[in-house]
């Protein structure tokens, strides 16, 4: 057996045979030939046979995944049908006697090529799709079998380099039971449609396709993210325990998806998600989610040539805020610099970047960048429930900056006749101690704070979390930290403002009955940790926790700490 | 010949979705149709070229058409444009 690491995508374990769908060689000769309309009877037949297929996969994927994602397969088959394809193919064919397969990747590359140049990220994705079409095509010209995941008739687990849309599309559910790929990420396509049809993935492994064997059996573990090949006797006997526990797990949590999150004296808590993009928003609301905590909005930054137009961002927070509909949406703003570069920014190195030009450090002083952010989210304001929240505050003068730049924005807007919404809270981010301990003090000025943990414990306890030597200083229980986070929601609930949390701390099962003591109004999370907190929190009493977190604020150490929630909890 | 210029009120301008609407009807007319945006005039028989124009809300397009259904063609584009909400 061996195991390969990856990136759990989608949720769940799956226990089958693998199934390559590995795309055929499709490399062909450039050649001359003799009889030209021969050839082109080549090129229709292969792009006849191709819209049939395609035909096919969009009833598929009209009966699996919706009308939504069948729309995609009618835009293909008018490629295939598209006379500045097919012309200048066909033109090519007869005036320099090219073989149909040199003909058809000359034109094919020539579109590919101008999506991709495109400065217009939808049109870019766009060449993705005319691959994908021109590719069938030129498997039919090369009389090469297409990987046809419609026909598998027995449980696999599919087996790529990536998966494209009309793989997936193909995927039926009784059958595929997970799949695994060398490269993406959670954002992918692949990684989006798992999500979506619940089947378990792990993307990302590199390696995959090389290191496993035709017949071999394979266990997709898409919670933790590994992939084990051919499994001993006693491996596969564990997987299938975890498996069924998994799936009556996943069965109690599904109970509570549409229940408030309510303690057994009857205190209501939010529990909300983190979330990167739009296509997540889904996710947050399969999982029962009740609002987005923590909208990063870096994504729409990162790996571009150059920033975001303020359009292309309003589409994002529209499409975001208008699936979420009354449930609020935290957007923060663009935390970007020091670690997290921008190549077109030409940001200079920094020998600190976490103590130095980032957040909203970056946009005060670029605030060109700021006001289109600003701008796109203002005007997306009025399809839903938007609060604002200022990462890497930590001056007063910092927040009453940003702020008064947001205003400004927003009476240009109002001033030129686009509507804004009135009621959006502004918030801020507690991640610097300063700010925890002068929580107080801004509390008087923000609508609401959320403690963003991963940076409050790195800078509390000055260990870099990157580094692995001072790893065991990341302590989210030490009582530095619960006092801080105590100080930030005392303060917040004195001015009848809110407090939240968006680190990995608050969908901690040990932490979580912490900071329902302490007080904590919205636990911000990724989605799939929202069904597991809602049970647990359910099962806890708001009064008991009050009592046991006090006692947790007066120990010495993490360890006292947790040992103590251990016990109290029954964890 | 036909001709009829309209605004794109749209928010998300000509993507794929209508961009496959707007192509398969003009597919139903024998006459040759062009569709003009910012300078660039492209076949409206051809998803790809349509897609390349990259039309946004806002946008000022022209519809021409030469050829025995010429006016029908431009008429009938003219109303499936306002009819799925995409311009007028």
């Amino acid at each position: 057996m061996s195991m390969i690491n990856g990136i759990a995508a989608s949720n769940g374990i799956a226990i089958a045979k693998a199934y390559h769908l590995a795309v055929p060689d499709l490399s062909f000769e450039k050649t001359t030939v003799a009889n030209a309309e021969e050839e082109i009877s080549r090129l229709d037949a292969a792009l006849d046979i191709s819209k049939q297929e395609l035909e096919k996969i969009r009833e598929n994927a009209r009966v699996s995944l919706g009308d939504e994602h069948a729309e995609i397969f009618s835009a293909h088959l008018l490629v295939l049908a598209d006379p500045e394809l097919v012309n200048p193919i066909k033109d090519n064919i007869r005036s320099n006697k090219l073989n149909a397969e040199a003909a058809l990747d000359e034109t094919a590359t020539m579109f590919i090529d101008m999506f991709r140049s495109m400065d217009n990220e939808y049109m870019k994705e766009r060449a993705a799709d005319i691959q994908d079409v021109t590719k069938r095509v030129m498997a039919h010209l090369l009389q090469v079998s297409f990987p046809d995941p419609a026909l598998i008739d027995e449980e696999v687990i599919i087996i790529a380099e990536d998966l494209t849309p009309s793989d997936t599309a193909q995927l039926n559910k009784q059958f595929v039971k997970g799949f695994t790929t060398d490269i993406g990420g959670r954002t992918s396509h692949s990684a989006i449609m798992a999500r979506s049809l619940e089947i378990p993935a792990v993307v990302g492994t590199k390696s995959i396709t090389s290191s496993a064997g035709k017949d071999s059996m394979i266990i997709v573990d898409g919670i933790e993210g590994t992939v084990i090949i051919n499994p001993s006797e006693d491996e596969l006997a564990a997987y299938r325990a975890r498996q069924e526990a998994f799936e009556q797990q996943k069965q109690e949590w599904a109970k509570l998806k549409d229940e408030p999150t309510v303690t057994t004296d009857n205190v209501h808590v939010e529990l909300v998600a983190n979330i990167g993009t739009p296509e997540d928003v889904t996710g947050v609301l399969n999982n029962g989610g009740e609002g987005v905590g923590l909208y990063r909005t870096e994504f729409l930054y990162m790996g571009k040539s150059e920033l975001p137009s303020e359009d292309e961002q309003f589409e994002s927070y529209k499409a975001v805020l208008e699936q979420m509909g009354d449930k609020p949406v935290v957007v923060r703003t663009l935390d970007i610099g020091g670690d997290k570069e921008l190549s077109y920014l030409q940001l200079p190195k920094e020998l600190n970047p976490f103590l130095g030009f980032r957040a909203i450090r970056l946009c005060l002083e670029r605030d060109d960048i700021f006001r289109v952010q600003l701008r796109a989210l203002l005007r997306a304001s009025v399809y839903g429930n938007l609060k604002i929240m200022f990462p890497m505050i930590a001056t007063l003068e910092e927040f009453r900056q940003a702020k008064a730049i947001l205003l400004e924005e927003k009476d240009k807007l109002t001033a030129d006749g686009v509507s804004v919404s009135d009621d959006i809270e502004i918030g801020i981010m507690v991640e610097i101690p300063s700010t925890a301990v002068a929580a107080k003090q801004f509390a008087k000025e923000v609508d609401f704070f959320s403690v963003g943990t991963n940076d409050l414990i790195q800078y509390t306890m000055a260990a870099d979390r990157m580094n692995e030597r001072v790893s065991y200083l990341y302590q989210p229980y030490h009582p530095a930290i619960l006092n801080l986070v105590h100080n930030v929601i005392e303060a917040a609930h004195a001015e009848g403002k809110w407090a939240g949390m968006c680190g990995e701390m608050a969908g901690d099962e040990i932490a979580i009955p912490l900071l329902l003591g302490l007080g904590l109004d919205e636990f911000s999370m990724s989605a799939t940790s929202i069904l597991p907190a809602r049970t647990q929190i359910t099962k806890l009493s708001k009064a008991d926790m009050q009592q046991l977190s006090q006692e947790a604020l007066t120990l010495s150490t993490a360890d006292e700490v947790e040992k103590l929630v251990r016990q109290r909890t029954g964890q | 010949m036909a001709e009829k210029t309209m605004t794109i009120t749209d928010e998300t301008g000509v993507h794929a979705r209508p961009a496959t609407i707007l192509v398969n009807k003009a597919g139903g007319f024998k006459s040759d149709i062009q569709l003009a945006y910012n300078g660039k005039s492209v076949n409206l028989k051809s998803i790809m070229g349509v897609m390349s124009l990259g039309i946004p809300q806002g946008a000022e397009i022209t519809i021409t058409a030469e050829g025995d259904d010429a006016d029908e063609a431009v008429n009938t584009i003219a109303a499936t444009i306002k009819s799925e909400g995409l311009g007028e």
